[in-house]
Formats: structure tokens, sequence, C-alpha cells
């Protein structure tokens, strides 16, 4: 897929979050954003996911410039996938229900042919077993792999995730990650927030590091990882990658 | 014999809650019916007065004709509380600035004054300046603005603590803002709101009461004029207590199990 960001700003109060954001990558599938908490990653990713209008700024994706109006904004939505961090799930509603919803009610399939599609995503997942539990009743593990099922069901033009992984324990969070590996190896695209670096180098195609709200460095991980020329990139990675 | 005495009058709370064995709940149970019981019979056997039951038991169709209507009023005033409150709690969280200082005029307002008094202000003066006659109809509606005061903040509270976690993610499924609140917001504000709101439910039956100044004969006027026939006093307001008892406390029971039940996890 293609991004293009052209000065993207974001102030909240006196507080500028974003600051003049620009990024031209094309031909890419998975795109990493990395950086320290506040730097600005969970805006960026909310203004990517048309949650958030931001002050300035324009905004390409495949070609297609978005439009920053409500009405637009909601078209521009249903074609996506977003995962927050938690709490992704409706709590009243049973994972399945919490499937076919946006199926039924966003993208016009029938009942029988919404629960039927659900079904069929939850299998995938493996969550087949836990279809009539409410969130309430799943692992935190769980919770998120139902989010991203709710996610793909819809056949986004690409996957948004922020932090996906970051309210779970070491073992929910390989599962997590396992399904977003899966979802790579088929070949979709994706956008990921994550503060997993091996996981980030060894899934990205091109990696992005946000800080102060501003693009520090970006290309291949690799380069990345192996030659930061940027000295807060520097200073960031001698701190995640210490311990 | 000293921890058999204690484990009949006590109860420890372990970490998976309390379990509070079948001989506990029938000793705790019976020592507190027997006191009270001891007590008011003490209290009434001091009591000098002629009993004449039969005199107000021959105006027993008035009673239940009252009963009946109160239980009228109510259910009224129930469905039309609802949407009250339902219209307050939206125009509190509106964007267009009149309706939401509208409604917290309305709810302060409402609130804050005695229910008596606006009664004998929405019947003698709102509704005679409308030529509106009907004081069942005026007493129904105040009583309904009244509850609907209430009820909206119970509502309001409700859909404030829907997280803005679940708007977001609402919002990103692509849902219009009517269909998140019709399939997000409002179910769980319902989940969270019944235990309060059937609380709510039994306090208007009891204000249904207050009608009785603007002369809607419910029960409670019902059994005043039976009081002023009779000179019967505390037979005639005995049955009173009970007949709301019977409508109020299975409310209450309700609210209960429904406080159980949706106590799940969020």
């Amino acid at each position: 897929m293609q991004l293009s960001l052209r000065g993207i700003s974001q102030t909240f109060g006196t507080q500028r979050v974003l600051d003049e954001i620009g990024l031209e990558i094309s031909d890419f599938h998975a795109l990493v954003v990395i950086g320290p908490s506040g730097g600005g990653k969970s805006t960026l990713l909310r203004i990517l996911a048309g949650l958030l209008v931001p002050d300035r700024g324009e905004m390409e994706i495949n070609g297609r410039p978005v439009v920053f109006s409500e009405e637009r904004l909601r078209e521009y939505r249903r074609n996506l996938g977003t995962v927050f961090q938690s709490f992704n799930l409706f709590p009243h509603l049973t994972a399945l229900e919490n499937v076919t919803l946006p199926l039924e009610k966003v993208h016009g399939y029938g009942r029988k042919e919404a629960v039927a599609h659900a079904r069929e995503v939850l299998a995938r997942f493996r969550l087949e077993e836990h279809a009539f539990k409410r969130p309430g009743e799943l692992s935190g593990g769980q919770q998120q792999r139902v989010a991203i099922a709710r996610a793909v069901a819809v056949k986004p033009r690409f996957l948004l995730m922020d932090e996906p992984t970051s309210a779970l324990d070491p073992e929910m969070t390989s599962e997590v990650l396992e399904v977003i590996e899966t979802l790579r190896a088929e070949g979709r695209d994706l956008i990921l927030v994550t503060h997993h670096m091996g996981f980030a180098r060894h899934i990205g195609d091109h990696c992005v590091f946000l800080a102060d709200g501003r693009i520090r460095a970006s290309g291949p991980p690799g380069d990345l990882f192996l030659h930061p020329s940027d000295p807060l990139l520097q200073r960031f990675l001698s701190r995640v990658l210490r311990y | 014999m000293k921890t058999l005495l204690l484990s009949l009058f006590f109860t420890r709370p372990t970490r998976w809650g309390e379990t509070i064995p079948p001989s506990a709940r029938i000793a705790s149970g019976s020592a507190v019916f027997l006191s009270l019981a001891l007590l008011f019979y003490f209290a009434f056997s001091r009591l000098e007065y002629g009993w004449g039951w039969s005199a107000v038991f021959a105006y027993r169709e008035k009673f239940l004709r009252g009963w009946l209507t109160t239980v009228a009023i109510s259910t009224a005033a129930l469905v039309l509380s609802l949407a009250v409150g339902l219209a307050a709690a939206l125009a509190r969280r509106s964007g267009f600035l009149p309706a939401r200082y509208l409604a917290r005029l309305f709810t302060e307002t409402l609130r804050g004054t005695p229910l008596l008094v606006q009664i004998l202000v929405f019947f003698y003066v709102v509704a005679d300046a409308f030529g509106v006659g009907n004081r069942y109809v005026v007493g129904t509606l105040t009583l309904s603005l009244f509850a609907g005061a209430y009820i909206g903040e119970i509502l309001r509270a409700g859909i404030e603590n829907v997280s803005e976690s679940q708007w977001d993610s609402a919002r990103a499924v692509g849902l219009t803002p009517s269909q998140i609140y019709r399939y997000i917001v409002f179910p769980q504000v319902v989940r969270r709101s019944l235990p309060p709101l059937a609380g709510q439910f039994a306090s208007l039956i009891k204000d249904s009461s207050l009608l009785s100044v603007i002369a809607v004969s419910e029960f409670t006027l019902s059994a005043q004029e039976v009081n002023a026939y009779t000179f019967s006093t505390l037979e005639s307001y005995l049955p009173l207590a009970l007949g709301y008892l019977v409508l109020t406390l299975p409310i209450s029971l309700w609210s209960r199990t429904l406080e159980k039940r949706f106590h799940y996890a969020t």
C-alpha cells in the first residue's frame, strides 16, 4: 500500500503533539511505528484511523486523499480494521455478537450471513469455543484476538493496531503477536504501533520512529535498528534494547 | 456452644464472597423479626384504643378503587417519566446550548422544590391558565415531570459511565452516532441503571400519594376519606401502608436480582 502525509499537525491545549508530520512511503505491506511514550504515536494512529481530525495537514492513502469531514471519515473508517490497546469489545455483547454487529449494521449483511461469516472468522482464530462468551469471561489475549477477528471480518483495506499487546502479560502477548504474524503472512496490509522491537523488526517492511511529535527516522527496520543516525533514536534503542 | 451461637449470628466474608448457612439465616432473621414484633406489640398494647375494623371494612371497595387508581397513575407516570428522563438526559448532552440549559434548569428546579408545591402550582396555576381541568391528567403529568428529573440524572450518569474507549471502538467500526446510542450506549446504560431506576419507581408510587391534595381519589385520599367517615384512624391508615408495600416490595426485590444479574465485569 501507499501512504503520504503532508504537514499533519495536532495540538492539545498548549501541547503540540504532532508537528508538521511529513511522510511518503509507497509500496509497503507492514508499517511499524515506534517511539517513546508521549511521542505522538497514538495520536498519529487515531488520525490514520479517521477518529481524529488533525488541526492541519493532508493525508493520502493508496492514491486517494482522505477528506476530513465526519461524513466522509465514517465512510473511510468502515473500510478499515482498527484495534486499540484494550477495551475494544462491547462488554454487553458476546464475542460472536461483537463480530456480527458491524457486519449487520454497517456492512449490510443479513443476520444469517453475518453469523455464518463471523463463526468462520472466529474459527480461523481458534475462538469458536468462545463465541458465546462475553468479554468479561475471556482472557485479555482472547479479547484482543476477538477484536482482531472483528477487524478482519469486514474485509478491511488495511489494519491499524495501536499497541495491541501493551495491556497483556508475556504469554498472551505472544498469542496475539502470532495472530498478527499470520495476518501479515496472508498478505494483509497493516500499520502497527508497537514497543516490541524484535517483533517490529521481524514483521515490518517499513519503520518510522516518532519522538517529540516529529518523525526522526524512517526506513527499512533493519537499517533503522542497525545504523541509527538520529541521536534520539540511538538513545531510544539503547534504552529499550538494554534489558 | 459458644461457637454455635456465634455461627448463628455472625458471618465473615471470605475471598469467595459470603455464604450464609440456612441455620444462621433462620436464627438471625427470626431474632430481628421477633424483637421488632415485640416492640410494636408493646407499643400497641399500651395504646388505649377502641379498634373498629368493621366500620372500615365496610369501605373495602373504596380502598380497592383507590388502590387501583394509584396503580394506574403510577404506571402511566412510570412510562411518561422514562420519556421525560431520557429527553432530559439527552438534552443535557446536546450541542444545542438552549436545550442543555433548559434541561439543567428543569432538573435543578424539580429536584430542588417539594413535590407538594409543584402539584399545587401545576394544577392551580399552569393547568388552569391553559384550561386543563382534568386533575388526573395534570397529576400524572406533574408526577412524571418530577420523577423524570431524577430519572434524567440516573440515565445521564449511566451514559457518562460508558467509557470513551467504547465510543472509539464503536466509531472505529463505522457505526453512526444514532447507531452507537442504540446498539452500544443504551443497552449498557439500561443494564447499569436498572437498579437505581427500580428504586426511583418505588419512590414514584409512594409520591403519588401527594396527589391527594388536588383531590385525585387515589389510595391515600381514599384512606383519608374513610378516616373522616369512620373516625377509625389506624384502621384506615394501616391498610394504606400495606397497600403501598405490596407495590414497592416486589420492585425492590426485583432490583436486587437485577443488580446481581448484571454484575458482570466490564
